[in-house]
């Protein structure tokens, strides 16, 4: 994109901002979400991303976004991974590796069910979210 | 189909040990029972980072939080919550919680965590500008730059009240007031993330997670004091970071957020990478300052400061990555929203690298004022295998420890100086009954001993003297004197070293003698390692009761030092033995103990 004037600015933040919420609403998207610091990439977190793309192409699932984020905080359960599937809870697992991510793609994406022992939310009130 | 209701039961070790196994049992029985078990699905999950009101039980969508669970409330939770809609008052953490409260009034809410420099870490791909322009990026800067006065930003950070998080917690407003008040046309803005202390990683995870929020503080930095230029001194053994940041500066530049006339406001703007060779004295301002001019990174006499005379001799303004990252917060929800967060002496949150013997290690972000036994034990999930707390280490190699007495003691600048300790930059590494204080000191000493410049001779020769001596007294070498000499040492380490490197050297050393006396008397007069962590002083001994001859351990000795008949009672020749451990921790019988 060429540089930006403060109304660009403005319009792209809105554009982007309603995009994030439609997601919400009309449920169609789903999202994975892979930590990528550092210590998530020493601990896999490579090799979980890869996975999950493997696996979707594999079950040929569409409607899934795959991408990576910064540390999550959660650094003794790293690979750590959060997962939005819309009507049911955002949740962050740890500890995945290749099989688990399986397990989320076929029981928490398909299945709708949560993948039990895996799921590790702390929760922390996030100052940006307006209702 | 998705369910109804999801019931989280906290499967951590703190919960565990308070049954939390039976209410999950319980709870999948009662929704059988009653009928729901294809609406509502019961899980186990990890610490929820509340372990002191364990066991914990959440369920969703209303995000109803119960603590002190009991294995017979499963039958009302399912009956009363899951069935009727209602929730169990009784066990609610919050009891007034009823819908979910959010705002920054509420955050003694069970959410111990409140996160504004970590607010985007781990929700946006840090390589995408558009994901952090979504959520508010790059509105302070809007604000900054068409709405406000230099000295209008400059005043929203004294309502604030934020103080550096570098280490030294100065007022970050002065620091942009000297340096918008000196004198000259040529400015800069300096970033410090050369983050080097050991078990610290607070900064390094804020530029990988999040970089455009420090992009954008530097360029609001800028703004205020009139620069406009800035660099970015970060350590070469970071490349995730570097190549982060070299992305977001080069989506930030395509967009118009940095270079010339940003947003068509007239004001040009630009951001270098300078990489560091890893020396943690360079870490310091002003040898920050030497290294990225291309000097040798040695500390320099302040006066002049930075602010006066910094970079190529221009005023600089110098802050750490944290301190950058609260920035564009402040500015968009006003000084007056971030200085009610905290305690008057501190205001807002401060991340922490929580390592060593804890049970949950991470990155944490909690209000100023936060105590440590929440930080240990709620939010870190107390110590790893069941073994006792000791003490925490703050400040890394800079600071001291905190013991069992101070757990309750509010964390901010201020009170971790009272209690001889500092806050650092905010690396925590806890330690359990097996650490021993002594060599604990030693390992800081070394760290600041290698790191030091050699510039001044406090520094160089003192640190040296102070680990000569640990050295002595865990080898068991040590006389009563030598704590005199310590104290006369540190003493003139704090008066005469040229910068904070070599005057907070001796702390470990000071703050273990303060608060662990009978430990170091132990190694002197004793001759003991009480924690059995220096070999010199301590003897595997076998038991002779508990020996059954398997001949597991003399198999194991690299040095042939154990000797013995199959099933008869072996015996260590003390003299031969390298205490490398091998035998104690082959033996299945706990025949083998540490004297
Ligand atoms: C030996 C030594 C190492 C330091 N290392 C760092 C560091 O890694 N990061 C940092 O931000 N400040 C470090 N500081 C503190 C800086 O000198 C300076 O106070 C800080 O960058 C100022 O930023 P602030 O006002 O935002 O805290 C160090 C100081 C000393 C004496
Ligand atoms: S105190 Fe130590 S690190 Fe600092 S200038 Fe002196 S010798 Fe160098
Ligand atoms: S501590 Fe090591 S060297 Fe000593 S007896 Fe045991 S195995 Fe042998
Ligand atoms: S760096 Fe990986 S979760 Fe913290
Ligand atoms: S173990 Fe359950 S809250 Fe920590």
């Amino acid at each position: 994109m060429a540089k930006m004037t403060l109304e660009d600015l403005r319009k792209l933040r809105e554009s982007k901002q309603d995009a994030l919420r439609k997601r919400d609403v009309e449920g169609k998207d789903c999202q994975v979400i892979v930590g990528m610091g550092t210590c998530g990439i020493a601990a896999g977190a490579k090799v979980v991303l890869d996975a999950f793309l493997s696996e979707l192409e594999a079950k040929g699932i569409e409607n899934v976004s795959v991408t990576q984020t910064g540390c999550m905080g959660l650094c003794h359960v790293e690979p750590t991974v959060e997962v939005i599937v819309p009507g049911m809870p955002d949740v962050i697992y740890g500890n995945v590796d290749a099989k688990v991510v399986k397990q989320i793609v076929a029981d928490h994406i398909i299945g709708k069910k949560l993948v039990s022992e895996h799921v590790f939310d702390k929760p922390a009130a996030d100052i940006l979210k307006k209702d | 189909m998705a369910f109804r209701n999801y019931i989280l039961v906290c499967g951590g070790t703190g919960c565990e040990s308070s049954r939390s196994e039976e209410i999950y049992q319980n709870l999948i029985k009662e929704c059988e029972a009653q009928g729901v078990k294809d609406e509502v699905q019961v899980i186990k999950t990890g610490c929820f980072g509340f372990c002191e009101q364990g066991p914990i039980v959440k369920i969703l969508p209303e995000d109803a939080f119960y603590v002190k669970v009991k294995p017979e409330d499963a039958k009302e939770l399912v009956a009363e919550h899951i069935i009727k809609g209602r929730e169990v008052t009784r066990l609610l953490y919050d009891k007034n919680q009823s819908k979910r409260n959010t705002k920054v009034e509420d955050i003694q809410f069970y959410q111990k965590q409140f996160r504004i420099v970590l607010r985007n870490c781990g929700k946006i791909d840090p390589e995408n500008i558009d994901e952090y322009i979504a959520r508010d990026g790059y509105e302070a800067l809007e604000k900054a730059l068409f709405e406000m006065t230099p000295e209008q930003i400059v005043d929203e950070l004294k309502t604030a009240g934020l103080r550096g998080r570098g280490g030294a917690g100065f007022p970050t407003w002065m620091k942009w007031n000297f340096t918008k008040s000196s004198p000259g046309e040529i400015k800069y803005v300096v970033c410090n993330a050369d983050e080097g202390d050991p078990g610290a990683y607070m900064d390094r995870s804020t530029l990988e997670g999040d970089p455009h929020s420090v992009l954008e503080a530097m360029t609001i930095c800028g703004k205020a004091i009139g620069a406009h230029q800035g660099f970015i001194y970060i350590r070469a053994e970071y490349p995730l970071a570097i190549h982060r940041l070299e992305v977001a500066m080069k989506q930030s530049r395509e967009y118009g957020l940095l270079g010339k006339d940003i947003l068509g406001s007239g004001f040009d703007f630009d951001i270098e990478i300078r990489l560091g060779a890893g020396a943690f004295v360079c870490g310091e301002e002003t040898a920050l300052l030497q290294s990225i001019e291309g000097h040798r990174g040695m500390p320099q006499p302040r006066p002049p400061f930075p602010a006066v005379k910094g970079l190529w001799g221009k005023p600089t303004c110098i802050n750490n990555v944290e301190t950058f990252a609260n920035v564009a917060v402040i500015i968009n929800k006003g000084g007056n929203w971030f200085n009610k967060i905290g305690t008057d002496d501190s205001h807002g949150t401060k991340v922490f690298a929580l390592t060593g013997k804890i049970a949950n290690s991470g990155l944490v972000e909690v209000p100023m004022g936060t105590t440590l036994r929440e930080i240990v034990f709620d939010i870190g999930g107390g110590i790893a295998n069941g073994k006792k707390f000791k003490a925490v280490q703050t400040g890394g190699p800079s600071g001291g420890v905190i013991t069992e007495e101070n757990l309750d003691t509010p964390i901010d600048f201020g009170g971790l100086i009272k209690i001889g300790s500092m806050m650092g930059s905010g690396g925590m590494i806890v330690m359990d009954e097996d650490d021993c204080i002594v060599d604990v000191a030693k390992f800081y000493l070394n760290f600041s001993v290698d790191e030091s410049c050699g510039k001044c001779a406090p520094c160089r020769i003192g640190g040296r003297s102070l680990l000569h001596i640990l050295d002595k007294i865990t080898c068991g070498n040590g006389t009563l004197e030598d704590i005199d000499t310590i104290h006369k040492i540190a003493h003139a380490m704090q008066k005469g070293a040229l910068c904070a490197l070599g005057q907070t050297t001796p702390n470990p050393v000071l703050s273990g003698l303060r608060y662990f006396p009978e430990e170091y008397r132990a190694h002197i007069v004793d001759k003991k390692c009480p924690a059995g962590k220096c070999k010199k002083l301590i003897t595997y001994v076998i038991d002779p009761a508990k020996c059954i001859g398997c001949t597991a351990c003399a198999r194991k000795c690299p040095v042939g030092a154990i000797s013995g008949e199959r099933k008869q009672p072996h015996k260590i020749n003390t003299a031969a033995c390298i205490k490398c451990g091998a035998c104690y921790a082959t033996c299945k019988f706990g025949a083998i103990s540490i004297h």
